[in-house]
């Protein structure tokens, strides 16, 4: 796999075709878990986790799966994979495993793993599409950080609440004081629909003000993955 | 060569291969489980001691308390429509406390499990809240991890709480006329546990004896009491 292909994976997942603000794959648990910035990175590793080994896995098993069948049996890894991220999840990081519950097992159906293994890993090497699994999974995992900071600063006023489950000894950061009385709204789920609202539209307005700007000096063709 | 390629062919082997794969990941998912069971049964077990040792002091006991539990049935008392677990610390072979499940049917949004400690002499050594529903930053203030009273969370007034303190009929939210504080326009939740725990201390003082006397292990039919 060369740089080239390396960049053009890099950029599809954390920019150009990131799930959370361009595909607009697998809301719910984006909505669900993004009540703080701890539980929301967390699930969005889990998932980063997923779809890398989902997507090696289909990768280099692309050639015995025969095309009539291969929605059941994608089905059928994603599902043993996840299963296996969730029984690690449970003996290694028990804390966090009760907090994200039964989002874990959720993320078999989180329609953006799929997504990925039919449209990519079915017909890719391992290795690139091992790259294309993480790299979807991390434009995830910033989308959720900042949603779930967002939502978590206003709500409550704090930052990386429940750090303590991860990393034993270290405690959240109280921003707007003791006193601050929470946005309630923000917590609650129709917050995650006013964030995600609010984030879709800046990444649309980049996006735009950036192509503005490409039409005003037209660049060569290859360089354009470098704007934004 | 064409001929070859019937459906009866087809089907079977598509069916086989779905079969291959099956066995493939059935059988990584069984090893993954071996290897990872003892880790989550130690983790069970930390997390149930980690609860325990909040609502009762470690040190107030010296018997291998989650081995010396009473089954019970269907408890109305408690909560328990499935039934529960109850657990007997003992002091050099005496009564210390009973450690108990309860569940309040009435919080704000749907029923609020609890781990309550009740002594030998009578009094609540801790409560603590283990499930619920509350709505966050409102009546999420019976779980002491999200009171903004660090200090002294809510849900610590009952600890050390017992009917030589206070009256059975003042077991209840001020608001109701009891000596139970509530946090203001949260009151549904503070009532759901307050009265839920009142509820379990009475459960357990009525057959204090008899729960201590149990034989370990044993399942308690406590639905036709």
């Amino acid at each position: 796999m060369d740089m080239q292909k390396f960049r053009e994976n890099a950029w599809n997942g954390l920019w150009k075709q990131n799930t959370g603000l361009a595909q607009l794959l697998g809301l719910c648990p984006i909505l669900a878990i993004s009540t703080s910035m701890v539980n929301a990175v967390s699930l969005g590793l889990a998932t980063v986790l997923v779809m890398a080994m989902v997507n090696l896995a289909v990768a280099s098993l692309r050639n015995f799966i025969p095309y009539e069948i291969r929605i059941p049996i994608f089905v059928l890894i994603i599902a043993a994979l996840v299963t296996m991220v969730d029984l690690a999840f449970n003996a290694w990081l028990h804390g966090l495993y009760l907090v994200l519950g039964i989002f874990i097992p959720l993320i078999t159906t989180n329609c953006i793993v799929l997504a990925r293994v039919e449209a990519y890993a079915a017909k890719n090497d391992a290795l690139s599409s091992t790259v294309d699994g993480l790299m979807m999974g991390l434009g995830l995992v910033w989308v959720l950080a900042l949603l779930g900071g967002i939502r978590e600063l206003a709500g409550s006023g704090t930052l990386f609440s429940g750090i303590d489950m991860i990393v034993p000894g270290l405690s959240a950061i109280q921003l707007f004081g003791d006193d601050y009385p929470g946005f309630l709204i923000a917590i609650l789920p129709p917050g995650a629909f006013f964030a995600l609202g609010v984030l879709i539209a800046a990444f649309n307005w980049i996006n735009q003000r950036a192509a503005a700007r490409h039409r005003a000096h037209p660049q060569p063709a290859a360089e354009a993955p470098a704007a934004g | 060569m064409i001929a070859r390629y019937t459906a009866a062919r087809t089907s079977l082997r598509t069916a086989l291969i779905m079969l291959v794969f099956t066995l493939l990941f059935t059988a990584a998912m069984a090893f993954t489980y071996g290897l990872t069971r003892p880790a989550i049964e130690a983790s069970e077990l930390a997390e149930k001691m980690r609860l325990i040792n909040e609502v009762l002091p470690p040190g107030s006991y010296d018997n291998a308390l989650l081995e010396d539990v009473l089954r019970l049935g269907p408890t109305p008392e408690l909560g328990l429509a499935q039934g529960g677990a109850l657990y007997r610390a003992r002091k050099a072979g005496e009564p210390a406390a009973l450690v108990l499940e309860a569940e309040a049917p009435d919080g704000y949004a749907g029923r609020i499990k609890l781990v309550l400690a009740v002594t030998a002499d009578g009094r609540v050594s801790g409560v603590r809240v283990t499930s619920h529903k509350e709505t966050p930053g409102l009546g999420d203030y019976i779980d002491p991890k999200k009171d903004r009273n660090k200090e002294r969370p809510w849900i610590t007034q009952f600890t050390g709480a017992g009917h030589d303190r206070v009256d059975a009929a003042a077991w209840k939210v001020r608001r109701d006329g009891g000596v139970f504080d509530a946090p203001t326009g949260a009151t549904i939740s503070a009532r759901a546990v307050t009265n839920a725990t009142g509820r379990a201390l009475g459960w357990a003082l009525a057959r204090r004896d008899a729960l201590f006397a149990a034989a370990p292990g044993s399942t308690l039919d406590t639905g036709k009491e």
